[in-house]
């Protein structure tokens, strides 16, 4: 058991080998319905035939704008009733065998992963005849995932550059992917339809986000009231004591 | 209503009890900045119960419903988010109040006789509230509660022949488990509440019974006026302090109102990002960091170097850096309270510790690496010096250091001179050496601690409002 809690203590150590990722700035925007309404299009579209989204019901879209209508007839592929949570079909047990993992939920992937990561991770893909699906990341390397929006990207390569390490050794990485073959959208279109998609799981990560926030100003505003009162009260009652 | 309250007192001590402890309580009209956190420790605990109630009824202790269970409550209980937010935040709230509660001790001598037992049960709160905290942070059952709790429950099994027995025994399990969670839950939601309540009110009594405290030090009880028995220096607490409370709880809730409101997760240091991924017993996350509350403690475990292949050295020392607190009111010799009359040697040790406090926070954030295990060291023992070397620094009939000092001394010095190889032997940038000689430059100013502080007299009366 020593062993273990060594083992424990001493792994941070360990991990902060690799964590230097650049990530790019998601432009995240939880107020545009819009934007909210196309990425929860693309979600339900690409992303829910293999990931689950088992704490969000599909009637909780009427807060980005929908209609109850509207969400039964364009987004409701997989369960029967709007107020149904957005499980999937496939069993969990076929997705570990078909990608090696199962592929997680994604009701609270922002809050884990954060936008930027999302965003990033999302415009990485690359061919990789090595890997069983034919496709890696750069910001997860051997990633199980198949670049599923590659309809929509096209097709990445990567492009080598050699970097010398402290120890004087050289070594291949990739210093940025380049498109070899186009797909449906123009590459500021993908990424207009990502930054759509990554809003979406933002906003799914938490949906009463755009409340709290109002509520907060409502109640901010309060306390500055009663803080003046207060301050008065206070002095009043204190101007006696010397 | 005259004849309720005079039906109610011949059967309850309702007025009496109002008259000694509100209206009839007298204060020290001197009361600055750090004599709101009392008041605002108690709101939060308030806050906490409350908000804890509202959670519990729509939480499922349970290993497969737990994390679900509080995204339902995120999601479709109505204001949900609210109470967990709430909750959330007020853990974190409650240890900035208590902390700054506890430093206003530090600095005005609080701790010494005749409030050593205000003083320890306040303590006790302290360690309850930390055992509180552990308990609940398992329950959302997410990566960072379940391997958190891994950790912190397998420093019991470095006890020396029943830590491992230990450790089973409060996991209820071999791992950390559903019976781990359903007797978290049980202990957080019950027992430690109750031990909480009687435990604050053993503090408010005892405080009562003595008298508050003041920036001055001075023991207001002292200088009564003949006639009326009333402290000269002494106010009501009610009305005056109450409305004075009132100011401070508005500009704290405007404070707690915009982490809630505008920034709950506090950039990942009040809810953790690996936090959003449900209990994994399989995957250890890669960065184990406790909850920014715990930290100064989790770097001094960490900077501990285990002896005979135990990590038990490192627990002790974990432990007695929370415990020594409980001393205080018998390290401290200095003929006054108030840091306002003390000498410069006081005012330097305190400095320092608060800087090695913060700092061993910070460290006990971040991944360990070589220089943050060194500078751990380091601010561990500076951390320990303040309480060690208290007796002799704070005595002004202190002339010259007796033997025990030396021998700290002499520790100090082993200490550094570990840190040097430590230092030297791994290739570390110049940045290191920077911060290493300011480490030894500071500890030139220890070296006078060996003679006794020097102490201003203290005024008869308290010189402010």
């Amino acid at each position: 058991m020593n062993k273990l809690l060594f083992l424990l203590l001493a792994l941070p150590t360990l991990a902060f080998a690799n964590t230097a990722l650049k990530l790019d700035h998601a432009p995240v925007n939880v107020h545009d319905h819009e934007s909210l309404q196309r990425g929860a299009r693309v979600f339900v579209n690409y992303c829910l035939s293999c990931h689950s989204a088992n704490y969000m019901r599909y009637n909780r879209m009427q807060d980005i704008g929908l209609t109850e209508k509207q969400i039964k007839d364009n987004l409701l592929f997989a369960a029967d009733k709007p107020g149904e949570l957005m499980k999937v079909s496939m069993r969990p047990k076929e997705a570990k065998e078909w990608f090696g993992a199962t592929p997680p939920d994604l009701t609270v992937i922002a809050r884990s992963r954060g936008a930027d990561y999302l965003y990033t991770y999302l415009r990485s893909f690359y061919r990789d005849d090595s890997r069983p699906t034919g496709w890696n990341n750069t910001v997860f390397d051997k990633v199980g995932m198949p670049h599923v929006l590659q309809e929509l990207q096209g097709q990445m390569a990567p492009v080598y550059m050699t970097e010398t390490d402290h120890e004087g050794k050289q070594h291949q990485v990739i210093e940025r992917l380049e498109l070899v073959k186009t797909g449906k959208l123009t590459p500021a279109e993908y990424d207009a339809t990502v930054a759509d998609l990554v809003n979406y799981l933002v906003w799914m990560g938490e949906p009463a986000q755009t409340q709290r926030m109002n509520i907060g100003l409502v109640v901010l505003a309060f306390l500055g009231v009663f803080f003046v009162i207060a301050f008065y009260l206070k002095k009043e009652f204190w101007k006696d004591v010397h | 209503m005259e004849k309720v309250i005079s039906w109610l007192d011949a059967r309850f001590p309702l007025t009496a009890s109002f008259k000694a402890h509100l209206s009839e309580y007298y204060a020290p009209k001197n009361f600055n900045f750090w004599y709101f956190f009392g008041s605002l420790a108690l709101l939060v605990l308030v806050l906490q119960i409350v908000t804890g109630i509202f959670l519990a009824m729509n939480y499922k202790p349970d290993g497969e419903l737990a994390f679900a269970s509080v995204e339902y409550i995120m999601r479709d209980v109505p204001y949900g988010w609210l109470i967990r937010y709430a909750h959330s935040t007020g853990a974190s709230a409650f240890f900035i109040v208590v902390y700054m509660h506890m430093f206003r001790g530090l600095l005005y001598g609080s701790f010494r006789q005749p409030r050593e037992l205000v003083w320890i049960f306040g303590m006790l709160i302290y360690l309850m509230l930390m055992a509180e905290a552990f308990m609940g942070y398992l329950l959302p059952w997410g990566q960072m509660s379940f391997w958190g709790a891994q950790v912190i429950i397998n420093l019991f099994a470095a006890v020396p022949f029943v830590g491992n027995d230990l450790s089973t025994l409060i996991r209820g399990d071999f791992v950390v488990g559903d019976a781990t969670l359903n007797r978290f839950f049980a202990l957080h939601i019950v027992a430690l509440p109750l031990v909480l309540v009687g435990l604050v009110a053993a503090h408010l009594i005892a405080l009562h019974e003595v008298g508050s405290n003041n920036p001055d030090g001075v023991e207001i009880k002292k200088n009564k006026d003949p006639e009326t028995h009333i402290p000269r220096d002494g106010i009501p607490f009610h009305p005056y302090y109450t409305v004075k409370d009132i100011l401070g709880v508005v500009v704290f809730l405007m404070v707690f109102a915009s982490v809630l409101f505008f920034a709950p997760e506090m950039g990942g240091y009040f809810l953790e990002a690996n936090n959003f991924i449900p209990a994994d017993p399989l995957k250890t996350p890669p960065h184990i960091a406790p909850v920014w509350y715990f930290t100064p403690y989790y770097a001094i475990l960490r900077a501990v170097p285990p002896m005979l292949g135990s990590q038990f050295p490192g627990v002790v020392g974990m432990g007695v850096a929370v415990v020594i607190f409980f001393a205080l009111p018998w390290l401290d010799k200095s003929p006054v309270k108030s840091i306002r009359y003390r000498g410069p040697k006081f005012k330097i040790a305190l400095a320092f510790f608060v800087v090695a406090f913060v700092w061993l926070g910070i460290l006990g954030v971040l991944p360990s690496t070589t220089l943050g295990t060194w500078i751990a060291r380091t601010l561990s023992v500076v951390y320990f010096a303040f309480f060690l070397m208290m007796p002799f620094y704070t005595n002004p009939a202190k002339q010259g250091g007796p033997l025990g000092l030396w021998a700290f001394l002499a520790a100090l010095i082993a200490a550094i001179g570990a840190n040097v190889n430590m230092a030297l032997a791994s290739p570390i940038p110049y940045v290191t050496e920077v911060l290493f000689a300011v480490f030894v430059l500071s500890f030139i100013p220890m070296a006078m601690f060996i003679k006794g502080d020097t102490a201003k007299q203290e005024p008869e009366r308290v010189t402010d409002k």
